[in-house]
């Protein structure tokens, strides 16, 4: 069984179609990237997948359950997480409350207005664990306005993996970075561990390429070529879309 | 730490003292004011504060609860009933409000809960067999809380001072709560907070109503302290005056919208009895608070505070708590 699969999904924004009929297979434990030029859908398809928006006609599947339906927020509780191209975090809060509203978001406690948030031990745990991971627990206190750009990325690495998800939809997750930076972040997502399915769409491909296992390239909102690393990359219609030539 | 605590401890004694240390029932009956209009403004801080969604129709959710008051207590019943309908009118009320008018933010909030606030205004107006359209509904005494009577100014304070401690504490805790911290989060990013396994919808619509009990329990002390409930405290001005409250006290912080009503029932009662001009004063103090406190007068001292203790204070101790490694 999949883990995610999503079958004819297609979703237009008045006369433009964004993404047609777009077939998706993603193994348990595999890392997937999808690729396209800049307009190709893909974060479009993200957003279809987390039911942000809902498609035209198609059906999106987690591990064999039909959630096409399934309104966006039921999603992380299903296990499905997910990080933003562009940043979207709570700026006038401090780096853990933005993990610790990730882990809020799927425990039953978020509906309490008695208790108080601060002294709910398991989710300063959890929310340290998780910033540990991405290597932030020394500042986790520090608000976010005074964090930089690289260290916000890796703030929406860790919400998503605070949620412990079961796939992980990642959205240009190294997109501004530096080079040191981004080999930090690389390693990072190398870490995480094989009972996470990952899907990343990036532009990068020096880092992205060594991530990933399978490729599916986008263009038009279509899936033009997919297969293994090396294949896409050999596939003349992959240097056609995207290397421009 | 223990700074604040001695700074609650100051305030809850000056608040305890009121009627010894101001003279003349007057003043007494103006401190009642500032704290019904406190507790007032604390629900509407709930939603425009806490949840970013601004309200210009509570005045109508006030009035409701205080004609429900006047209206069965008029109709001959005692006032555990006369309380118990404004409190279970102000709430279904709040329903109609929240359902209707979270279909939409921003702009659209505002106007939707602006009309709903007109349409109460003009049922209470043209809806004589009810309300007494522009006379309104007068009250024959207050009601004995314990066998108490609260009939003297100062015992009255003293009732409404016990609600708005209740009342203050209950915004205490509910903004350190994960509600309140989800209820803030919808406000600066409710998209991602869908995203992470939040109902945003049902968030603002519980905050609508903690906003809408606190906002009934005001009308209902307002209508026992003036005896009186009439269309003038429903309409457009009541709803932005409040709204003026939280703002110039400061939205979104738990002392500010006392502040501000502080404030606003100083000068509206204290003031225009020496100014005739009263609302332009009024108008110049928020202008000068917008200029100076963008943010409000609670949040804006603090800023300045630090900046003084910074500049002049040689603690070196730095403003902001960002622990470096």
């Amino acid at each position: 069984m999949s883990a995610l699969s999503v079958s004819g999904l297609s979703k237009a924004f008045g006369g433009l179609q964004v993404t047609r009929n777009v077939d998706l297979d993603v193994q348990p434990g595999e890392r997937r990237l999808i690729i396209g030029p800049n307009g190709a859908g893909k974060t479009t398809l993200f957003n279809l997948i987390t039911g942000e928006l809902s498609p035209d006609s198609g059906s999106v599947t987690l591990f064999g359950e039909d959630i096409t339906r399934v309104p966006s927020r039921r999603r992380p509780h299903m296990g499905m997480a997910r990080t933003y191209q562009i940043i979207t975090l709570f700026p006038h809060d401090t780096i853990i409350h933005n993990v610790s509203l990730a882990l809020l978001g799927l425990s039953p406690l978020r509906w309490n207005p008695l208790i108080e948030m601060k002294r709910q031990a398991h989710i300063a745990t959890h929310g340290h664990e998780a910033l540990e991971r991405v290597g932030l627990a020394h500042i986790a206190e520090r608000p976010l306005s005074q964090t930089s750009y690289g260290e916000r990325r890796r703030v929406e690495i860790a919400m998503a993996l605070a949620q412990n998800p079961k796939v992980l939809l990642l959205d240009e997750p190294f997109a501004g970075l530096s080079i040191d930076e981004r080999r930090d972040v690389h390693e990072l997502l190398l870490a995480i561990p094989r009972d996470v399915t990952m899907v990343m769409i990036e532009h990068n491909m020096d880092v992205a390429l060594e991530f990933a296992e399978r490729i599916t390239l986008l263009h038009f909102g279509e899936v033009i070529v997919e297969g293994s690393r090396a294949e896409v990359v050999a596939d003349p219609r992959t240097r056609e879309v995207y290397l421009g030539h | 730490m223990s700074g604040r605590l001695f700074f609650y401890a100051a305030a809850l004694a000056a608040l305890l003292t009121v009627p010894y240390w101001i003279h003349g029932d007057y003043y007494v009956n103006v401190s009642s004011q500032i704290l019904f209009y406190a507790i007032f403004a604390m629900g509407l801080n709930i939603i425009a504060g806490y949840g970013g969604l601004v309200s210009l129709g509570h005045a109508g959710l006030f009035g409701i609860a205080a004609y429900s008051t006047g209206y069965v207590l008029q109709a001959g019943f005692g006032h555990p009933l006369a309380i118990l309908t404004a409190l279970v009118l102000g709430l279904a009320s709040m329903a109609v409000y929240a359902v209707l008018s979270l279909r939409t933010t921003g702009i659209g909030f505002i106007m939707i809960t602006l009309a709903l606030g007109e349409i109460i205004w003009g049922l209470c107006y043209r809806w004589i067999s009810i309300t007494g359209g522009d006379n309104g509904i007068n009250l024959h005494g207050r009601p004995h809380p314990f066998g108490l009577s609260v009939d003297s100014p100062t015992a009255f304070y003293y009732a409404t001072l016990a609600v708005f401690v209740a009342a203050l504490a209950s915004v205490a805790l509910f903004v350190r709560s994960p509600l309140g911290a989800a209820l803030m989060g919808t406000r600066d990013q409710p998209r991602r907070m869908n995203a992470l396994g939040f109902h945003v919808w049902a968030i603002r619509f519980w905050a609508c109503m903690f906003s809408g009990l606190l906002t009934a329990i005001a009308g209902i002390l307002f209508v026992y302290y003036t005896q009186f409930i009439s269309p003038q405290a429903v309409d457009l001005t009541s709803s932005a005056e409040v709204l003026l409250m939280v703002i110039a006290g400061g939205a979104g912080t738990l002392f500010g919208p006392i502040v501000g009503a502080a404030l606003v029932v100083t000068v509206k009662s204290v003031v225009s009895g020496f100014i005739e001009r009263w609302n332009m004063l009024l108008g110049a103090i928020f202008v000068t608070i917008v200029i100076l406190m963008p943010e409000g007068l609670v949040p804006g001292t603090a800023r300045l505070w630090r900046l003084g203790v910074r500049k002049f204070g040689g603690a070196g101790k730095p403003a902001v708590t960002g622990a470096e490694p």
